[in-house]
């Protein structure tokens, strides 16, 4: 069986706060977490939860102060676990004096590409970016967008296998939050994992094999999305339409809204039969029956504000 | 070796470049005119010898200046433009990353040296003295100035690895203050009664490099000769302590946390 792609022992990281620096505040306690090769992998949480200070450690910029983890069976002291993994930071910024082209061919030179496979690779991603017309511009002179692209594409320079994004869709319009989609779908089908830190709920929701749920520096829940919001089916939503001259009967089991002519009404799952009843007895035609699902989102802020209240970390483990 | 400093040194002189800091060159190339044409009117003799002077004080100040205006934003910069984040993410060692910055440095250092040595050399031809042979010691000196810009630059850079820039800038010069008058501060050390002040100023005397080494701008004006075992002693001496300096900043660096 191969090694997973991202393992993550009882990471914790502690940072000096005060004056003397003799406090400590724990910005992530004892994440343990695993990744497969080729998942995408979400990683959910409000700010401040320690999704960057997690992508940092993983990427060698900061130090663990407890836990270790490793990237392809390869520790995160080690340098050449450099040579596996690709990282968009959050809000990149790069040396504005150069020209996307000057920066990814810079890039370059430390994943030991020569210098004709450079100038192939980097002519390649910036089209693939959506920057070739503007590769010759100066980094200072870009709008946010096309700096988080640059971001990509250097994220994507030496065709690294595993790939950290932090807040990748941040700052970019529809159009440029579905193309990062699209190059993130597109990294899975290459075999690659990518493993991002996302605000947007729905991007998570449509894009990740996992995500996992972290909030004042715990983990508090992992599982594959599908399952998370499949778990519970607690209502149920009723789309009808009432024949010409016909009320609504009395004692629905809940509340209706009509809009342009046709109602919804969500009830309970086990009042599911008497309401469809009552409702045939005054003859409405039923368009749709659906569950309601909790959304990730629903999930997200459930589990987020249970942590506030009781400030330990719970065991939700789905997958 | 590793390969890895090198892109790193010549983006840290194309950074130079671009960001227009090679523009000194113009005011140095103005202050050489200027002193040419005046020391033209007003000396008698001693043209070659205020010149020289001139010239090298220059040098020496417009490189300080940079070596640690730039220097100690080397990697306190990066740090918080944040540009060190994604370079830190690819296959490279943060002790490569900082000897490529000081390497980066000392070659902008060594090019607008090149460049005020030219204008150096066109202001003695301007005055119309012709070049002697022992006009190889202005080179010499220059040299020097070029060992003592090295220096600085590796404590401006060893500061930057942890320190503000604005504490980096008055560590440094702090540094190269007390650098220039080491000497002295031992001299004075032995001059004094208290056993106290003798071990402090000992101590200061052999931890601060000793800059004075390295100025020899008045025989160079006088056109006196420097001992080779000089120039041989002052090499030795600085690559000793940039060495020391630049281990010492990895050291530093490679445990520090980019927040």
């Amino acid at each position: 069986m191969n090694a997973p792609a991202i393992e993550i022992l009882g990471l914790t990281k502690d940072y000096p706060v005060g004056f003397w620096r003799k406090k400590m505040r724990r910005s992530l306690d004892n994440l343990t977490l695993q990744v497969e090769e080729g998942e995408i992998f979400g990683y959910l949480g409000p700010n401040g939860a320690g999704k960057t200070t997690t992508l940092k450690l993983l990427t060698g910029l900061i130090f663990p102060t407890a836990g270790t983890a490793r990237v392809r069976g390869k520790s995160i002291d080690d340098v050449t676990m450099h040579r596996e993994i690709g990282y968009l930071p959050e809000q990149p910024y790069f040396y504005d004096y150069l020209t996307a082209r000057e920066l990814l061919d810079y890039y370059g030179h430390f994943g030991g590409l020569s210098k004709a496979q450079r100038r192939e690779r980097v002519a390649q991603l910036l089209e693939r970016v959506g920057l070739a017309s503007a590769a010759n511009l100066q980094l200072r002179k870009y709008s946010k967008g096309m700096l988080q692209r640059a971001g990509i594409a250097q994220a994507m320079l030496h065709d690294p296998k595993v790939v950290f994004l932090d807040e990748p869709m941040s700052g970019l319009d529809p159009v440029g939050r579905r193309e990062v989609r699209d190059i993130i779908l597109e990294l899975k089908n290459q075999g690659k994992t990518v493993f991002f830190s996302t605000h947007i709920l729905s991007d998570a929701e449509m894009l990740c094999d996992r995500v996992a749920v972290l909030a004042s520096g715990k983990l508090l829940g992992v599982g594959a999305p599908g399952d998370i919001v499949a778990l519970e089916v607690h209502a149920m939503d009723i789309l009808f339409e009432l024949r010409e001259g016909r009320s609504l009967p009395a004692g629905l089991p809940g509340q209706v809204t009509t809009m342009g002519g046709r109602c919804h009404m969500e009830v309970p799952e086990s009042d599911l039969y008497a309401a469809l009843e009552q409702l045939r007895r005054c003859e409405a035609r039923i368009l749709s029956v659906l569950p309601v699902r909790p959304t990730l989102e629903d999930y997200f802020l459930r589990l987020v504000e249970k942590e506030k209240v009781t400030s330990h970390t719970v065991e939700v483990t789905v997958r | 070796m590793s390969a890895a400093p090198m892109p790193v040194a010549v983006n840290t002189f194309r950074e130079a470049v671009r960001d227009r800091v090679l523009y000194n060159l113009v005011f140095f190339a103005l202050l050489m005119i200027g002193a040419a044409i005046l020391v033209g009117q007003i000396s008698i003799g001693i043209d070659r010898l205020v010149i020289v002077n001139l010239g090298l004080s220059a040098i020496s100040l417009f490189g300080l200046v940079m070596a640690i205006f730039i220097g100690v934003g080397l990697v306190s910069k990066e740090i918080e433009k944040r540009t060190l984040y994604s370079l830190l993410a690819q296959p490279i060692r943060r002790w490569e990353f900082l000897i490529g910055k000081y390497a980066g440095l000392v070659l902008t250092l060594v090019v607008n040296n090149f460049f005020m040595t030219l204008g150096l050399a066109a202001a003695l031809f301007y005055v119309g003295r012709p070049f002697v042979r022992t006009d190889a010691v202005i080179l010499v000196s220059i040299y020097f100035i070029l060992l003592e810009l090295a220096l600085v630059t590796a404590i401006a850079l060893f500061f930057s690895c942890f320190s503000t820039p604005m504490l980096s800038t008055l560590f440094t010069l702090g540094i190269y203050i007390t650098g220039n008058f080491a000497s002295d501060i031992r001299g004075f050390g032995d001059f004094t009664k208290s056993p106290g002040v003798k071990v402090v100023t000992r101590v200061i005397y052999y931890l601060v490099p000793n800059f004075h080494n390295f100025n020899s701008i008045a025989a160079a004006s006088h056109g006196e000769p420097i001992p080779l075992a000089l120039v041989g002693q002052n090499t030795l001496y600085a690559a000793l302590y940039v060495a020391l300096l630049l281990v010492a900043a990895s050291a530093v660096f490679s445990h520090r946390n980019l927040k």
